[in-house]
């Protein structure tokens, strides 16, 4: 494909990204709602464990890396609660066992 | 804006750094495996700025993709952002101007599990500025390095789930209930199931939004 034509593709998918990013803020710019208000505190929990499940989307029958490392990074921020600790300890044990299988 | 909350931003975003420059650098890789040049990867870093939308257009790009048929993908596989904005209109209300325009337009998976619970103003700027930077660094260093270097990089992509499950765990350590927390995980798991990886995120979310009205009156009592 030419160069042209993928700007233009890059520029479609970034004006309907950023469409979708703007919708709420310029749908409730005077006054928000209650029901958003409401939206507002609860959704960060529900959407941060359906990122987590949309990460992991593509795990098929062999699941056992996944989950050994999730494990492992729940575990290690439960008793430590340092996020960098448990993302590299967590990534590190996934591509041993992903590589090495 | 004083340094010691440029400092505590700077430090809470070094996970997604360590997460963009895992991934900014397949993506560089990738994209020049396919032949694009570091001018494509770079306005698209600059421009889209969505890991994901990113990783999709590359395949679209090596096909014959109609403008019309990449607007809807784009669509499908951005429209989590619109859930992103709706629980942010009210903390990002006390910001204005271009900063306002910026914060918006940055408010990326990553970008938004670290905003997501504050109510600081200049300490969501900033984290949305550092976390673009990352981006744009990882991605053009990844398209640079691309051709030279050869590493097995399989798996590295994981930093990203392990980012969003220590996430989740330092929410649900922190949260007065956790009947949100598994309202997402559940409705996702069981959309996943019937509608498949590719289409379960819009029906996952909508079935979100109205499972989180039916709890209502039992999560605001335990939401004290």
């Amino acid at each position: 494909m030419r160069m042209y034509d993928a700007l233009i593709l890059v520029i479609i998918s970034g004006a309907v990204t950023a469409f979708l990013r703007f919708i709420p803020f310029i749908a409730f710019s005077k006054k928000t709602p209650a029901f958003i208000l409401y939206l507002g505190r609860v959704l960060p929990y529900s959407v941060m464990a359906m990122l987590v499940v949309y990460c992991l989307r593509n795990t098929g029958a062999y699941f056992l890396p996944e989950a050994l490392s999730c494990l492992l990074v729940i575990i290690l921020h439960v008793w430590k609660r340092n996020t960098l600790l448990s993302i590299t300890a967590g990534t590190a044990l996934y591509m041993f066992m992903i590589q090495c299988a | 804006m004083r340094t010691d909350k440029v400092i505590h931003a700077f430090r809470d975003s070094l996970p997604v750094m360590t997460g963009y420059a895992v991934l900014g650098l397949g993506f560089g890789v990738l994209m020049a495996s396919k032949g694009y040049d570091v001018f494509l990867v770079l306005s698209e870093s600059i421009l889209i700025y969505s890991g994901t939308m990113q990783f999709v257009l590359a395949d679209m790009l090596s096909g014959n993709v109609t403008l019309s048929a990449c607007a809807l993908t784009a669509l499908m596989v951005s429209a989590r952002h619109v859930f992103y904005g709706v629980s942010m209109v009210e903390r990002y209300r006390d910001i204005h101007g271009l900063k306002k325009f910026y914060v918006i337009f940055a408010l990326t998976d990553e970008t938004y599990s670290l905003v997501c619970e504050s109510n600081d103003a200049d300490y969501c700027f900033l984290v949305s500025i550092f976390n673009h930077s990352y981006w744009i660094t990882g991605t053009v260093a990844g398209s640079l390095i691309g051709q030279v270097l050869k590493f097995d990089s399989r798996g590295i992509d994981f930093s990203l789930t392990a980012l969003f499950v220590s996430i989740c765990v330092e929410q649900w350590l922190n949260a007065d209930t956790h009947i949100p927390a598994l309202t997402g995980l559940t409705a996702s798991v069981l959309c996943l199931l019937i509608f498949g990886p590719d289409n379960f995120l819009i029906p996952a979310m909508i079935a979100v939004t109205c499972l989180l009205f039916a709890f209502r009156g039992k999560i605001e009592n335990e939401n004290v």
